[in-house]
């Protein structure tokens, strides 16, 4: 019996020193194998007498787990400092930055035109376009602008030839959308314009927002308020907005839309001239002459339209200050809206 | 144009401040543009009179003057102006005064003399760029008088931006008579009452173009003194609205124009003969005008000629040989009327834009020659003495512009406003507007004044209540709400998608100019002969695009010479195609450049430059949107921008839609950049191309894997392996991956090896080794046949 405790006492010391799994194991099969100093002790359990026999067996079960339990406690142990050091070791800084491809971005004329563009699907616009080499009658003869019309002079035009240029504004598309559609007709038409004027504020290319409403009953009441929450919702401010007199030959009324200075909130500034307000739109009630031109009963139709430099609302949603920058494609610019 | 606020309050009384006036203009729809001071900022001046006058002992270009400022003592005051001498009148700045740029007047000494104050010449009172010598001010003005009380020089300039089609307002009497209108208040016009021939003298006129002229008024002056003085008060008016005064016949016609509006002239009686023509060029007629330029008259140009050939181009600009100089003694003066249209585009055919013709293309009032001509001889009468024939008219009336009746409806009033204006203020505004009214059912017939050429239909009467009623008042509606749901094809793509692919793998949109540099246009697409602007901005933006890649590559350039070593850049846009007849064809494209590293660079993942296969993954990753892949092959094809070897035609369906490849290396040495630049440019309309997906059913059997290396020449390409496979492959295949490309140690030279891994799958059952083997056989015998192609052992 004394030798048997001293066994467990020396399967436990062993036990608890075992440096790794596999010394763990070998402990183990010292003992417990099948020629192991315990099972060894078992097989010989049978030279024993009978009535010896149980009493010795069962201790040396005792003892057996015992050793076992010394076993799995070490084991748990080993394993548990495994796992800590392979934690320790994969360990990694996390502030690094992660790998692979960083997104680009859309151009802030874009992202622009986009806001635009959703704002006015919201009240059931649908986008049009229209080719950029256009002819003198959807450009200017069908918009109510003759030639040698005195408005053709602030237009600047770039030609082809005698009946070929680039569109001057995005107007055409409303020639073209009205000859193809009876009312009701909403689009807005975005795109690009050219004007023959290069310098500091005017770039021979540009962008506007051009939006057509025809249909019964349409009043200037509804071209004030379509765009009265237009550029609010586009400024995302309680902007005072202004309607002002003007001229165009495609539409009358016409008025000229000012919107109170957002960079100073109208207490005026160098953006603004000192004047508190920037021009930000023409529009006006279709021009009879437009209907006729198009084959829409203007008795039976009315309605409005508008156009807008999607350059200048950019500049003064996100305060760029100069607009040759947007045709740069400088990517320290362009990465500026993503 | 700038107008006098003064002078402006001379013809109207409103009682309103300058910003309130300001205000109503603009709004009213002659937009105010700027305000500013007559004169700058300046005090201490006085009208000055030099009574004495001795050479300074130490200086020969130094004068010592006596002046008397008004003070009890004169001033002792040194000067160097050229035309000082005694008696003249001139500003003088006293001890203390400031000048514009606040420059202080202080008591010194010029070269050892001492100087009490400083007599100006007009740029030192900011009035003019005019430095020759003092200002000379009239002998009559009382010294001591402060110069900006004698020259009411506290007045605002109004600069107001008029639209083309109010021509009635380019004048101190039209805008007076807006003014009068949005204030309710009468004008005090200025008096333009017949002056009486005191001789008989006539000078014959007549018109042989009344279409362009229907109304010629003129009349003989003689005796003028051309040497006169224009008095200051209307130098000051001249001055303000941006003319230098020229003498005063040239300053007389110049003063009506502004004051009413109409462009006159005056001839040099001396220099003509015969009688006044008003007529159509004929060919081969040249004529000097007073800008000392020389025309060649086209034939349809309308001019103002006597018995020796033109004068004048009608409304436009006058000739220099009957121009009046100093030594004129008798004078013709025209007041007419030319017709808007003819004149419209004539002025700008020779380059020209004058005061005249501005006011001319835009409309003058047809009834206003005999007025303007009467208030013209009686200036010139005050200024220059003379003696007045009588006024000789030639008109044309059936040819003057008609002034139609125009039909307004309340009702359409209401529906074009959105309000319903009591008919008492409709009856106001148009009435004060000028217009004839008569009471009709449902609403009036209108006449508008002569003047007002922008009165054709309804609407513009409409746009006049609008207006003057004022557009801030007029209510404002939420849109309408009529919704319907609209269409929304699934089968195209929205461009949106499109560039959020290429956005995700790291592209910057860019946006550039559609006219390009014709050589660099010429260099990326030699086969086609670009269209061409007739007056480009510069030589540079000359020509249209073919192809999106001139702007693009330019501007990765551009990014490239600042330091940016990784572009990537895509664009979509319009590009232009001659097609013979009528508009080029026009059709958008999505074209992208890239160079520079796949990634940014980083710590994590080594870093290596763009290649053909990483352009070409960004290019699928496009045609995969659409999710209709298989409709497009990638053709080795040659195109002359990019190098032959790594260039691909994109085909959709066996239609070409684009290109992908390098640029080729001439080019890149053309552009001097260090680095390889891959392009593409595809047909947006294929891109947006899509499908409506459409469900297939799943199979529940296992699928199995065989991998085959395939032995092929070096001209056999990776895409006629794949087709051959799929050829062969019957239809167990359900996908197909090429995994493997090799060439080296065990293959032959000139070959190349490609690992294909198959996937096969049945849907009726679990496909055994014996079905896999029939299949793979049958496609390795395929290869064989057909590519003469190899098992690699």
């Amino acid at each position: 019996m004394e030798a048997l405790q001293q066994l467990v006492s020396a399967a436990e010391a062993a036990a608890a020193s075992a440096g790794d799994l596999v010394a763990l194991d070998q402990i183990r099969v010292h003992y417990l194998g099948k020629k192991g100093v315990l099972t060894e002790r078992l097989k010989a359990l049978g030279a024993l007498p009978a009535e010896q026999r149980r009493e010795a067996g069962a201790a040396i079960n005792v003892a057996k787990e015992a050793v076992q339990a010394a076993l799995e406690a070490r084991r748990l142990a080993l394993e548990e400092a495994a796992l800590n050091q392979r934690l320790a070791a994969e360990r990694v800084d996390v502030t690094l930055p992660g790998r692979g491809q960083r997104a680009g971005g859309l151009h802030p004329i874009t992202r622009t035109l986009r806001r635009i563009e959703e704002l006015f699907r919201q009240i059931g616009f649908s986008v049009a376009e229209g080719p950029e080499i256009e002819d003198d009658f959807h450009n200017f003869e069908a918009l109510n602008i003759p030639a040698h019309h005195p408005a053709r002079a602030m237009h600047d035009t770039f030609y082809f030839d005698a009946n070929t240029l680039l569109r001057t504004h995005t107007s055409p598309v409303q020639i073209r959308t009205m000859k193809r559609t009876q009312p009701p007709i909403r689009i807005i038409a975005p795109g690009r314009v050219y004007r023959c004027d290069s310098d500091l504020t005017h770039s021979p290319m540009f962008h506007q927002v051009e939006g057509l409403f025809v249909d019964e009953g349409v009043s200037f009441a509804d071209l004030k308020g379509v765009l009265y929450d237009f550029l609010r919702a586009f400024f995302e401010r309680d902007l005072d907005v202004r309607f002002r007199p003007s001229y165009f030959p495609f539409t009358e009324p016409s008025a000229e839309v000012d919107i109170q200075c957002v960079m100073c909130g109208g207490s005026g500034c160098r953006v603004c001239k000192h004047t508190g307000w920037l021009e930000v739109l023409g529009s006006g009630m279709v021009h009879p002459a437009v209907f006729e031109n198009v084959g829409i009963d203007a008795e039976r139709y009315t309605g409005y339209a508008f156009g807008m430099g999607v350059e200048r609302l950019a500049m003064l949603r996100y305060g760029v200050n100069d607009l040759r920058l947007f045709f740069d494609n400088d990517l320290r610019f362009l990465s500026q809206f993503r | 144009m700038k107008i006098s606020e003064q002078w402006l309050r001379e013809w109207v009384q409103p009682e309103v401040s300058t910003a309130q006036l300001v205000e109503q203009l603009t709004m009213a729809g002659l937009e105010v543009d700027a305000v500013e001071p007559a004169a700058p900022a300046f005090n201490g001046i006085v009208v000055g009179a030099v009574t004495d006058l001795v050479a300074h002992p130490n200086a020969d270009k130094l004068r010592v003057c006596t002046v008397d400022a008004g003070g009890a003592e004169p001033l002792q005051i040194v000067c160097g102006a050229p035309n000082v001498h005694v008696g003249m009148k001139a500003p003088v700045a006293l001890i203390g005064a400031v000048l514009p740029g606040d420059f202080k007047i202080k008591k010194s000494k010029l070269r050892g003399v001492e100087s009490n104050g400083m007599l100006c010449s007009a740029r030192e009172l900011g009035l003019s760029e005019d430095h020759a010598g003092l200002m000379p001010l009239p002998a009559a003005a009382v010294p001591g008088t402060d110069i900006r009380e004698y020259l009411q020089l506290d007045d605002q300039l109004i600069e107001v931006d008029l639209t083309p089609n109010r021509g009635d307002c380019l004048s101190v009497s039209g805008v007076a008579r807006e003014v009068g209108v949005l204030n309710r208040v009468d004008l005090t016009p200025v008096a333009t009452a017949a002056v009486e021939a005191t001789i008989a003298d006539e000078f014959a006129v007549s018109i042989e173009a009344p279409v362009d002229c229907p109304r010629y008024v003129g009349r003989v002056i003689r005796g003028v003194d051309a040497q006169a003085a224009t008095p200051l008060w209307m130098q000051e008016r001249l001055r303000r609205a941006g003319l230098r005064s020229l003498g005063p016949l040239v300053d007389v016609t110049n003063y009506v124009l502004l004051e009413l509006g109409q462009p006159m002239h005056a001839f040099d009686l001396g220099k003509l003969s015969g009688g006044i023509v008003v007529r159509k060029a004929q060919a081969g007629e040249t004529l000097e005008l007073l800008n000392g330029s020389t025309i060649e008259l086209q034939p349809e140009a309308l001019v103002i000629a006597d018995r020796q050939g033109p004068l004048a181009l009608a409304g436009i600009m006058g000739g220099e040989q009957s121009a009046c100089s100093d030594a004129t003694r008798d004078v013709f003066l025209e007041s007419a009327f030319f017709a808007p249209q003819p004149i419209a585009g004539r002025a700008r055919r020779y380059g020209l834009h004058t005061d005249s013709s501005h006011r001319f293309e835009r409309g003058v009032d047809p009834n206003l020659q005999r007025i303007a001509l009467e208030r013209a001889t009686r200036l010139l009468l005050d200024m220059c003495g003379g003696q007045p024939g009588p006024v000789v008219e030639c008109c044309c009336t059936e040819q003057l512009p008609s002034r139609p009746q125009i039909t307004l409806r309340r009702e359409r009033i209401r529906l074009l406003l959105g309000l319903e204006i009591a008919d008492a203020d409709i009856e106001a505004i148009l009435g004060r507007l000028g217009m004839q009214l008569s009471a009709t059912a449902a609403g009036w017939e209108v006449v508008a004044p002569s003047f007002r050429f922008d009165m054709a239909i309804e609407a513009d009467l409409i746009e006049e209540i609008g207006r003057v009623y004022g557009y801030a008042r007029l209510p404002t509606n939420r849109p309408l709400s009529r919704f319907a749901i609209g269409e929304l094809p699934e089968v195209r793509l929205p461009l949106t998608r499109l560039q959020q692919v290429l956005i995700d793998r790291g592209y910057q949109e860019a946006i550039t100019f559609t006219f390009v540099d014709p050589a660099f246009q010429s260099a990326l697409d030699p086969q086609r002969v670009p269209v061409a602007l007739a007056n480009p901005i510069s030589a540079d933006l000359s020509v249209m695009r073919t192809t999106l890649w001139p702007g693009l590559v330019k501007a990765l350039a551009y990014n490239r010479k600042r330091q940016q070593a990784r572009v990537r850049l895509f664009e979509t846009g319009l590009r232009f195609i001659d097609v013979g007849e009528g508009l080029p064809a026009q059709d958008a494209r999505l074209g992208g450049a890239v160079c520079g590293g796949t990634i940014g660079e980083q710590w994590g993942q080594k870093a290596r430059n763009v290649d053909f296969f990483d352009a070409k993954a960004d290019v699928e990753a496009l045609l995969a949107a659409g999710g209709q892949v298989q409709r497009y092959r990638f053709v080795a094809a040659e195109h002359p921008a990019l190098h032959p070897g790594q260039s691909a035609r994109i085909d959709c369906d066996g239609e070409p839609v684009g290109w992908l490849g390098l640029l080729h290396p001439a080019i890149e040495k053309q552009l001097d950049l260090d680095t390889h630049i891959y392009v593409f440019e595809l047909a947006l309309s294929a891109l947006q191309s899509a499908r409506v997906p459409s469900f297939a059913e799943l199979s529940k059997f296992p699928a199995i894997r065989r991998d085959l290396a395939v032995v092929v020449n070096e001209s056999i390409s990776a895409q006629q392996v794949e087709d051959c496979i799929r050829e062969y492959a019957g239809t167990l295949l359900r996908e197909l991956t090429l995994f493997d490309v090799y060439r080296g140690q065990g293959i032959a030279d000139g070959c190349k090896s490609l690992a294909f891994g198959l996937i096969l799958q049945d849907f009726s059952r679990t496909l055994i080794d014996s079905d896999v083997d029939a299949s793979v056989s049958g496609i390795v015998a395929g290869l064989a046949g057909k590519l003469s192609a190899t098992l690699r052992v």
